[in-house]
């Protein structure tokens, strides 16, 4: 993967993020936290639990307002946005069409309820499509990509097992063919070989749309197979980031040293 | 309770007021759901005491008051309304569609073609079109202000694959001047299209919901659809067993203990009407039968 990457960059990263903090009362969640994502590029962000992994991807997804600092974003036209001076409605036009979300529970992911095809179409009927048949087929493609068989395309994820349900968030946030996509603890919960064939899974259409990820994560196995770039966070703070393998196999930090040797409970 | 103490049409002209001021907003934009300071009414909710506080707001002592449930001038609901109205404005009440100024409705909207000097009001249980995948009002509320209404066609789409057709045949949502998606209210689906273009004001409320909404005349109403799977109005296969007419709504009636059964029309004035006016049907030959009402 290391390889694509110095190819696939360019110079405009298409996420950055300017000296980002976030308090709840008196704990600080987030500090002043600085980086770029660049096109392509798949960013894991590692730390214990509590170091504030789930609260940066929420400032970084703006679902969640930053108490200092700010992200932007390029869109497609190439501009680079400020997201707190974007309206409600360009924002959650981007937070459904050029972005997805995998949550680490699927059931904040996915309408439990309606049928796996309707989860995989909402995206596209949202911005418009209008034609039964074809958004079915396109639910369908979506599916096998995701190796769902065809005939539970009318099953609703209440009947999927947790790898599928797993799967069918990833199709129903791909079906846009977002630019980029934000995962929270992707592969927690799951069974260690579920987590293989998820992250398995995953890896391609990274690779074939050239979406750019960051991927939170405290397993990291889950670091080392998906992504580029790691940025270690500790008590809310990033204190080491740099290429995945650089960090895992020689990490500078004692903290990040302890994480590598499983020292710390993850 | 004392009955010449009643104001004219039961609320104080304080009330009034606040509720033609929601009217009159829900009519600048039409299929928006104004929310409103419902009152308590001496009927229990479910008795359509939303489209009750709208007639009461609109009534004047000139206006003939008709009101209908499922088509019909005679269910217990229809006539507690009615007497309500008689006893506290004093207002003419008639069963006649063509001579009525404003007609209070629940479940149809019936056959006649609504003119200009008439008002319909809707008594309306649940408002929100988009509640059925989206619990949170304020979820809801942002969709509306959004215009981000994927989620009624999530709901359509999964009638289709769950039934080969979209299957909802009641409350069967609508796009209202290419903008608010609204609940018609439990209406058949058969109504749809007399809401689109209609020359009369139509009104609709919510009391234990406290919500009022407006279509004016002449506006656009639509029904929504997949290109692949156009909204079809239902359509009846039966004609109406006492006045033979094709293009009504149609209710089944269990006609003896043996199961038999017939199809006559649910708007009983239209049906009236039609025998008045000499036709008949498979079930009613006989120039000289009984009126269904007594
Ligand atoms: N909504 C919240 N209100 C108060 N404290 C919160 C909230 N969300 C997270 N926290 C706290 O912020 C810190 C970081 O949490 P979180 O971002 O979820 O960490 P991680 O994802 O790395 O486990 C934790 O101490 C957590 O208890
Ligand atoms: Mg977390
Ligand atoms: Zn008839």
């Amino acid at each position: 993967m290391l390889d694509r990457i110095t190819t696939l960059q360019d110079d405009t990263p298409i996420l950055i993020a300017d000296g980002l903090g976030k308090s709840y009362g008196r704990l600080r969640a987030c500090r002043d936290i600085s980086f770029k994502l660049y096109s392509g590029e798949v960013l894991a962000i590692v730390g214990e639990s509590g170091s504030g992994k789930s609260t940066l991807l929420q400032l970084l997804s703006a679902q969640l307002a930053p108490n200092t600092g700010s992200v932007s974003y390029r869109m497609r036209d190439g501009s680079t946005r400020d997201l707190a001076a974007m309206g409600e409605a360009e924002r959650r036009l981007l937070f459904r069409t050029d972005w997805g979300f995998v949550h680490q529970d699927p059931a904040m992911g996915l309408r439990m309820a309606v049928s796996a095809g309707a989860n995989v179409g909402e995206r596209l009927m949202a911005i418009g499509h209008n034609h039964y048949g074809k958004i079915r087929a396109t639910a369908t493609t979506w599916l096998e990509r995701v190796e769902i068989s065809a005939d539970r395309i009318d099953d609703a994820p209440r009947t999927y097992s947790g790898g599928m349900r797993q799967r069918l968030q990833i199709a129903r946030n791909l079906v846009t063919e977002p630019r980029l996509i934000f995962m929270d603890e992707p592969t927690g919960g799951l069974d260690v070989s579920v987590q293989a064939r998820l992250l398995d899974m995953m890896r391609s259409p990274v690779g074939e749309l050239g979406l750019s990820a960051i991927v939170v994560t405290h397993d990291l196995a889950v670091a080392r197979l998906l992504s580029h770039r790691v940025m270690v966070m500790q008590g809310g703070r990033v204190i080491e980031t740099g290429l995945t393998d650089q960090v895992l196999d020689d990490p500078r930090e004692p903290y990040t040293q302890l994480l590598v040797s499983s020292i710390l409970p993850a | 309770m004392n009955a010449p103490t009643y104001n004219f049409a039961y609320l104080d002209e304080q009330t009034k007021r606040m509720i033609r001021r929601a009217i009159l907003k829900a009519i600048a934009i039409p299929g928006y759901q104004v929310p409103f300071a419902s009152r308590e009414m001496p009927m229990p909710y479910g008795w359509g005491t939303g489209g009750v506080q709208v007639t009461a707001a609109i009534l004047g002592p000139d206006d003939r008051l008709k009101v209908i449930d499922q088509g019909s001038d005679d269910t217990t609901n229809a006539i507690s309304i009615r007497k309500f109205f008689q006893k506290t404005a004093g207002v003419a009440v008639t069963t006649s569609t063509v001579n009525a100024t404003v007609i209070q409705t629940r479940h149809r909207i019936h056959e006649a073609q609504l003119g200009a000097h008439q008002v319909l009001v809707y008594q309306v249980p649940i408002p929100e079109p988009l509640r059925f995948l989206e619990p949170r009002e304020t979820e809801t509320r942002r969709m509306h202000a959004l215009a981000e209404y994927g989620l009624i066609h999530v709901k359509l789409y999964e009638d289709i694959a769950r039934f080969g057709h979209i299957a909802t045949a009641y409350a069967y949502p609508v796009k209202v001047n290419a903008r608010y998606v609204m609940d018609p209210s439990p209406t058949p689906k058969f109504d749809n299209p007399k809401m689109d273009n209609c020359e009369a004001l139509q009104l609709f409320g919510a009391g234990r919901e406290k919500r009022i909404y407006a279509i004016p005349p002449y506006t656009t109403v639509q029904s929504l659809d997949f290109e692949d799977y156009p909204f079809e109005p239902y359509k009846h296969k039966a004609c109406c067993a006492l006045c033979n007419a094709a293009d009504s709504y149609l209710d089944e009636i269990v006609t003896d203990d043996k199961g038999s059964r017939m199809f006559v029309c649910s708007d009983t004035d239209y049906c009236e009407t039609r025998q008045a006016q000499g036709h008949r049907g498979s079930e009613n030959a006989s120039p000289f039968a009984e009126s269904r009402h007594a």
